[in-house]
């Protein structure tokens, strides 16, 4: 009988508890013990950045991290971004732009561009490009997914202003 | 099967008594990058995790006599965000900067990158350059000891059972004085080092090198620190004839392996040539630095 150790957490917004293993990751608890199966896993090895989640304000990913480690923690996944039917701007332009195609990589993507928005609300496309250099996409050649960042920073931008 | 024992104590007695005291496998988890991969590839399967994390000594970037005393456990995204340190140690925050993507240096920590000890670590060059000195606690209590006396081959250090990198200290600069880190990748991003030189050095009020250090990564078994290197800029301005005996005895220090990133050869060139390049930057740092 493997040891568990109990765990509270606040994950978007909720406060949730779970058991697990000391070796279980963030990620096999967020999709197999919460079922919040948005973030998705890519490599296991922290290469690909289709896990990226947010942990107490910093962007990690979730493969590299012990779910135990985040006991009092706060987590953000892809399954906080809309606001009930109302997505997200990046998450409308992803969409109307075909900002993806397979889709396992976009959950994380639209993580990591939110986190860059929110640091620098107009990114040049080289900043776009280097901080978006953790996530791995094997389909879109990366052109629309650049400019649906840009399409949506441009909207936050206008909607703010 | 017990299965993993984590623990994270809030307090460096407490963390040496639980790695003193282990009797099986044992690793210490700050950013995880390193060794939650290891174990999720099964290298390594640790009876007990140790979480330095909630320990203070090892979370905190501090003033100390003029310089800095940068906490083992600090992610690299902590680092390139002091505004203070990078003004002070440029050189290190290049290194550091380049430890993975911004998901990575969002856990990854600088004690990680150098008790990894892989002899391409981005950040452990430019610590070596700088004269970094690691603080240790362990069974035996507390000792002091520079950064290149802690890899001693791939993937081993020289610590002991139940002993910890707490920090690291970073003297103050005088005037005149600054670093620089530059790596060779076929990328620009997301690549390990196929050569990495760091550069730190200072200048007297005329612009003559008073006193220089220089290491190299991803050349040798771990990072050296190149003494020929850095005697070829001491006494002199950086002129052309300076930074050719540089780039030779750069060279010349390199034992490298062949691999899939580059050749024996090839590495041997590449350090000479960024070895000129980084002192370069490091020169230009320093006459603007007060």
């Amino acid at each position: 009988m493997s040891r568990k150790y109990h765990v509270t957490a606040t994950v978007n917004g909720d406060e949730c508890e779970f058991l697990c293993e000391a070796q279980q990751t963030l990620l096999d608890i967020l999709r197999d013990e919460l079922m919040l199966s948005g973030t998705k896993e890519g490599c296991g090895t922290g290469d690909c950045g289709a896990c990226t989640v947010m942990v107490d304000g910093t962007m990690v990913c979730s493969c590299l991290v012990l779910a135990v480690e985040t006991e009092g923690g706060r987590i953000e996944t892809i399954e906080g971004m809309a606001k009930g039917d109302q997505l997200h701007p990046l998450q409308r332009n992803f969409l109307e732009l075909n900002g993806l195609q397979c889709g396992i990589c976009t959950p994380g993507i639209l993580i990591a561009a939110k986190a860059l928005l929110a640091r620098n609300p107009d990114p040049t496309e080289t900043e776009i490009r280097y901080w978006l250099a953790g996530n791995l996409c094997r389909c879109t050649g990366y052109d629309k997914i650049i400019r649906s960042v840009q399409a949506a920073a441009k909207e936050m931008r206008e909607a703010r202003s | 099967m017990e299965g993993v024992r984590y623990e994270a104590p809030d307090t460096l007695q407490a963390a040496v008594a639980l790695l003193a005291g282990a009797t099986g496998t044992s690793r210490i988890l700050a950013g995880g990058t390193d060794v939650i991969v290891q174990m999720e590839t099964d290298l390594v399967e640790p009876a007990l995790l140790v979480d330095i994390k909630k320990i203070r000594e090892t979370r905190e970037i501090a003033g100390e006599n003029g310089g800095f005393r940068i906490g083992a456990a600090v992610p690299a995204m902590e680092i390139v965000e002091h505004a203070a340190f990078s003004k002070a140690w440029p050189g290190v925050v290049d290194g550091v900067k380049l430890i993975g993507s911004i998901q990575i240096k969002g856990r990854a920590s600088i004690g990680g990158n150098v008790c990894n000890a892989s002899p391409a670590a981005d950040s452990v060059p430019a610590l070596v350059a700088a004269g970094a000195i690691a603080r240790i606690i362990g069974p035996n209590g507390m000792r002091d000891v520079p950064v290149e006396q802690l890899p001693v081959g791939p993937g081993k250090t020289s610590l002991a059972k139940g002993e910890i990198v707490v920090s690291f200290f970073l003297p103050a600069r005088p005037a005149h004085a600054s670093d620089a880190y530059q790596r060779f990748t076929p990328r620009t991003e997301m690549d390990i080092a196929v050569v990495g030189v760091a550069v730190n050095l200072a200048l007297d009020a005329g612009g003559t090198c008073t006193a220089a250090r220089v290491a190299l990564g991803a050349v040798a078994p771990t990072v050296l620190l190149v003494k020929d290197a850095a005697d070829a800029l001491i006494g002199t301005r950086l002129d052309d004839a300076a930074l050719d005996r540089l780039a030779t005895a750069a060279s010349a220090a390199c034992r490298p392996i062949d691999d899939k990133r580059g050749t024996k050869e090839y590495r041997v060139k590449v350090a000479g040539v960024l070895a000129r390049r980084t002192a370069q930057q490091a020169l230009e740092r320093a006459r603007k630095s007060r």
